[in-house]
């Protein structure tokens, strides 16, 4: 039987009738959070917050309501909100539907965290590539200016905000917040290092600054709606709210599916929500929470403690579809983007595409990262190229184990895990690969079989 | 960070000894206090932290204490227990606090470095026996030092351009380049010229000048000198020389007041490089371009190379006498010189004490660059003031001394240096009295005079300079002038001596400094070897009252030091 889907953020996308304009979102009760924020004292707003226990969905996870009070209010200078809408990591098809279909949300939930921290100024950095959702937001905006829901004096209450909408530079690294931050101060995108820049205190322009996912900014919005108390009954302890899952790959429904927290289990998610597999195929692998996340082997035994100290012991369709329950089995959660593979998939092929990807995004800006991932990727595509040797697994492996936690940004892990992942649940596939092709030569075909990386 | 050691000195477990360092300095100065290197390449103490390089990762921890209580955590021997971080941190932007603990040569902080050695090399070319680079490369040193001494790489390295033109002086080698930035940084912060970026990226990152910019600020070589390997070049030394063949000498630059400590990088007697010489008092690591080339013109052929006497090549000895015997005729004037050493000036003005004669000098002065290039273009203005050759500040000419051959008060002239057919004085003027001629090129003067000692240049002859600042710095001889010349201060102390009943022997530069040391004034008690090599600060007294021409530079502030003065002691 299919599970029903709980929206909250998505409540009216797709909705028959639902319109991106002003007067559809007032209608179904938009800005009314906003009137009630406006009225609140901003310090209360980020309790409700925190007691939410609303973690960030851009990636990390991290508590929104922990990350808000590390904001440096000491130094006298202004503050800034910036809302990450570069959404490049692949697999996550999520904050361009919010954009796209009801930006008022999004506006709405950037003024509420704005107020409640108070910035005058908040940003939006949206992926270059999203040049409708650009048109979009900056047509929104202006609906919402005209009604004196943004700008001077909002609503009457004294406060006032207003929002920038910023087309980003074109490359997955300005996703990353410093990155993004160097970006927007008109930059490469090369992340800053941490200590001493982080953003809470030396941010953008060298400020205070907040930077949050698209959805993230959105639960705010509900957060002030039922109250963080209320907000963070949704789901369970620690993994509050609910996630938009992005599936792709080889299911039959592919799509984005919102739930409540650790309200379905992987299996569930294949099988109830995404139609299953294609006919006759047998799930292979999957990729929970974006490209950077560790990929799961199918047929793998998942055994461990949680936080909480319960004992676990899963098959890949067992697992709770929630934050720490995708921790503790050796992965992530991330950007919510789940991505299936199933028996008919080339394991080498598919690592030489994610290098690829990784290879050409890095920055360049470290050592490891600048380096490392692109022998990654001559490594996997030489493998491809029907040049494979046996010990090019352990080299993969050791290769990434020099990038992981030694870059300046984040990227040098994002890069990494899946590298080491991979060899470390699929090294067989790596090791076979070489053989076979050492024995089609023998044979005298052609060592490679055809492959179209993108 | 200060070497004067007035900051809170802390204490911090460096690889498990308890050491003293200043609070806030970086890990990797507060290892070297200690004698710890870490090694690094992105570093620069004179440029911002960046990070990049990941070569200086090392392990971190801070004692530990409970969350909620703030109390120390103790394991069961009582002592606090450390948690050391889960990752390595870099070294260049951690700054020690109380209690700090790190580790610089644990198994992971080496593995870490061998991981890093091993992705700068590659895609490095290995250009080593043709790299200009090689033998003062931080990537071979670092190599040799911390790499795996094998290759695991067999794909196709990347390709850059190896010829790039980035200005009058500085060519790039793409291929070689690590992409430090200290190039970057050092045009942005430092030259304010912020013309140098990466374009491209990822591995394909590539240095460039801007579309229509060129590196060719005066300070274009501190770059070549900052990169750690061969990526940027000076074109005018590349490929000539191995550097390991070259003879290292400290000097002073003389093109302004600033008073640069450099390097002469010489071979056999030639020049082939000058390059700074860190001190943080007067230069930082940086010295100007054109600074750099200051030793190309006593190369040429206009250069005074014999002591001659009425146009007869003659001994420094016989030249000497023939000085001395014009001078005893009496009315003698004396055109001093700012580029002249302290002992010259010295000497000098014992010459004009004996003759009775009056003493002159001219100003040289240009545009200053707020930067290593201050308006007073002479290296030792404030040595012949302190040394009492002069008692107020140069003026632009000499037509007062003009006058005086006018007069016929003036008979005999002992010039340093100055044309002073350019200074107010016609040639005319020149013929009605005696000169003696003292300087390294021809010119109107040295053509007309009856005695002229060719005089050596600042790489030629020991000696010391007092720059802006009052600072005392000394410098040596790189190579031996031309063939027959002796350094102008045995000469002028032969005229010296000639003139009273001294010995006529040229004295050693110590032997003039115990007559210096004897004097009152700032120089009372020094000598020749107790100048140190990072100089020394003198007091400017009533000097500090002259208005002198430099306007803010890279080390010195009037406008601080007037307010200083005007406080009340
Ligand atoms: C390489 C890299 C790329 C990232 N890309 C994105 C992105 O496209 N969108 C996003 O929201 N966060 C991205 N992040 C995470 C951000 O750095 C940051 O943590 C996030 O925007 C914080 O928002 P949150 O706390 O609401 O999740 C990226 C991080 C890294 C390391
Ligand atoms: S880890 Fe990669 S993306 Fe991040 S700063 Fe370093 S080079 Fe750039
Ligand atoms: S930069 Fe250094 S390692 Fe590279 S070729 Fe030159 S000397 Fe060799
Ligand atoms: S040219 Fe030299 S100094 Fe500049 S970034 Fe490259 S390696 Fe660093
Ligand atoms: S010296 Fe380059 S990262 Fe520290």
């Amino acid at each position: 039987m299919a599970l029903e889907e709980q929206r909250l953020i998505f409540k009216h996308i797709d909705a028959p009738g639902y319109t991106r304009d002003i007067d559809c979102y007032l209608k179904h009760g938009g800005y009314e959070q906003l009137k009630k924020a406006v009225t609140m004292k901003p310090e209360d707003i980020c309790a409700e917050v925190t007691a939410s226990g609303v973690r960030g969905r851009g990636g990390a996870g991290f508590p929104a309501g922990v990350k808000w009070k590390f904001l440096d209010r000491k130094s006298g200078k202004p503050i800034y909100l910036i809302c990450n809408a570069d959404e490049s990591e692949p697999g996550t098809f999520k904050d361009r539907q919010i954009i796209h279909k009801d930006p008022h949300q999004l506006i709405e939930g950037m003024l509420c965290s704005a107020f409640a921290i108070q910035a005058k100024l908040a940003f939006i950095y949206i992926r270059g590539e999203f040049f409708e959702g650009y048109r979009i937001l900056e047509e929104a905006i202006e609906e919402a200016r005209a009604k004196n829901l943004l700008g001077d004096n909002i609503l009457g209450s004294g406060y006032s905000c207003d929002i920038i909408v910023h087309r980003g530079a074109g490359a997955y690294i300005c996703g990353e917040e410093t990155g993004l931050i160097e970006s927007l101060e008109g930059n490469r995108a090369n992340p800053r290092i941490k200590p001493p820049y982080f953003p809470a205190a030396l941010g953008l322009y060298q400020c205070p600054t907040i930077v949050n996912n698209v959805e993230t900014l959105c639960d705010v919005k509900h957060i002030i709606e039922l109250g963080g108390e209320a907000f963070s009954k949704i789901g369970t302890p620690g993994n509050t709210g609910t996630r938009i899952w992005c599936v792709s790959g080889h299911v039959q429904k592919p799509g984005y599916y919102e739930f409540p927290c650790a309200a379905l289990t992987l299996g569930q998610l294949i099988n109830d929500v995404c139609g299953g597999l294609k006919p006759g195929r047998k799930l292979k692998a999957v990729i929970p929470g974006g490209s950077s996340s560790k990929i799961l082997r199918a047929d793998e035994r998942f055994k461990g403690k949680l936080k909480d100290g319960t004992e676990f012991d899963w098959g890949i369709e067992d697992i709770p579809m929630d934050f720490d329950s995708l921790a503790a089995v050796g992965s992530m959660s991330g950007s919510g983007g789940v991505i299936i593979m199933d028996d008919s998939t080339d394991m080498v092929e598919a690592l030489a595409n994610i290098n690829y990807f990784y290879a050409h995004e890095s920055c360049g800006q470290c050592t490891p990262c600048r380096e490392g991932v692109p022998w990654m990727r001559k490594v996997t595509a030489r493998m491809c190229a029907g040049e494979a040797r046996e010990e090019d697994a352990d080299l993969l492996n050791g290769i990434a184990d020099q990038i992981a936690g030694r870059t300046i940004c984040a990227f040098g892990e994002a890069a990494a895990w899946p590298v080491q992942s991979f060899i470390a649940k699929f090294k067989d596939e790596f090791v076979e690969k070489a053989k076979e092709q050492a024995s089609r030569r023998k044979e005298g075909k052609p060592a490679a079989t055809e492959t179209t990386l993108i | 960070m200060s070497a004067n050691g007035t900051s809170e000195m802390i204490t911090i477990n460096l690889d498990g000894r308890e050491v003293e360092v200043p609070k806030g300095m970086n890990a990797i100065e507060a290892a070297k206090l200690h004698g710890k290197e870490i090694p690094h390449y992105c570093y620069h103490p004179k440029l911002s932290i960046a990070g990049n390089c990941r070569m200086c990762l090392i392990e971190m921890g801070m004692p530990m204490r409970d969350r909620g209580t703030g109390e120390p955590v103790l394991d069961e021997q009582g002592v606090q227990k450390i948690g050391w971080g889960p990752k390595p941190v870099i070294g260049c932007a951690t700054d020690v606090s109380p209690g700090m603990h790190l580790r610089t040569d644990s198994e992971s902080v080496k593995e870490a470095r061998n991981g890093v050695t091993e992705f700068l090399l590659i895609n490095h070319p290995l250009d080593c026996p043709i790299c200009d680079q090689a033998g003062e490369c931080r990537l071979q040193e670092f190599s040799a030092d911390h790499g795996r001494g094998y290759s695991r790489f067999i794909e196709d390295k990347n390709v850059k351009p190896k010829r790039t033109v980035l200005g009058p002086r500085v060519t790039l080698d793409d291929e070689r380049c690590i992409l430090c930035s200290r190039c970057v940084r050092f045009s942005q912060e430092v030259a304010k010229d912020d013309v140098l970026g990466f374009v491209d990226r990822g591995t394909y990152s590539t240095l460039t000048c801007y579309p229509g910019k060129e590196l060719a600020n005066n300070y274009s070589l501190n770059t070549v000198d900052i990169c750690p390997v061969g990526a940027l070049t000076s074109t005018d030394f590349r490929f000539k020389m191995r550097v390991w063949f070259l003879k290292r000498t400290n000097s002073i630059c003389t093109e302004s007041s600033v008073g640069a400590n450099t390097t002469v990088w010489s071979r056999e007697g030639k020049i082939y490089r000058i390059t700074p010489r860190r001190n943080d008092a007067v230069n930082d690591t940086w010295m100007t371009d054109s600074g750099r080339d200051l030793f190309k013109p006593f190369e040429s052929d206009d250069r005074l190379t014999h002591y001659t006497v009425d146009g007869v090549h003659q001994s420094p000895e016989i030249a000497a006498k023939a000085a001395a015997e014009l001078l005893r005729a009496g009315s003698v004037a004396v055109v001093g010189s700012a580029h002249s050493t302290v002992e010259e000036q010295f000497i000098l003005e014992e010459i004009a004490k004996k003759t009775g004669a009056s003493v002159s000098m001219v100003k040289h002065e240009g545009e200053g660059d707020g930067i290593l290039l201050s308006e007073d273009r002479s290296p030792n203005l404030r040595g012949a003031l302190l040394n009492g050759l002069i008692s107020e500040l140069p003026k632009g000419d000499l037509t007062l001394l003009a006058a005086q051959v006018d007069s016929g008060a003036v008979k005999t002239l002992l010039v340093v240096n100055e044309d002073l057919t350019q200074l107010g004085l016609t040639e005319a003027q020149l013929g009605q009295v005696k000169i003696i001629y003292l300087g390294a090129f021809a010119n109107a003067v040295s053509q007309v005079a009856q005695v002229v000692l060719p005089s050596l240049s600042v790489f030629e002859k020991s000696g010391s300079f007092v720059n802006q600042n009052f600072r005392l710095q000394k410098f040596a001889a790189a190579v031996p002038g031309p063939r027959g010349l002796i350094a102008e201060l045995g000469v002028l102390a032969m005229v010296e001596a000639l003139l009273g009943e001294g010995n006529s022997q040229a004295p050693t530069i110590a032997q003039v400094w115990e007559r210096i040391g004897q004097t009152e004034g700032v120089f009372a008690g020094l000598a020749w070897q107790k100048i140190p090599e990072e100089g020394l600060k003198l007091e400017a007294g009533s000097l500090a009252k002259l208005n002198f021409v430099e306007s803010k530079n890279l080390k010195l502030d009037p406008a601080a030091l007037e307010a200083a003065q005007a406080l009340p002691a």
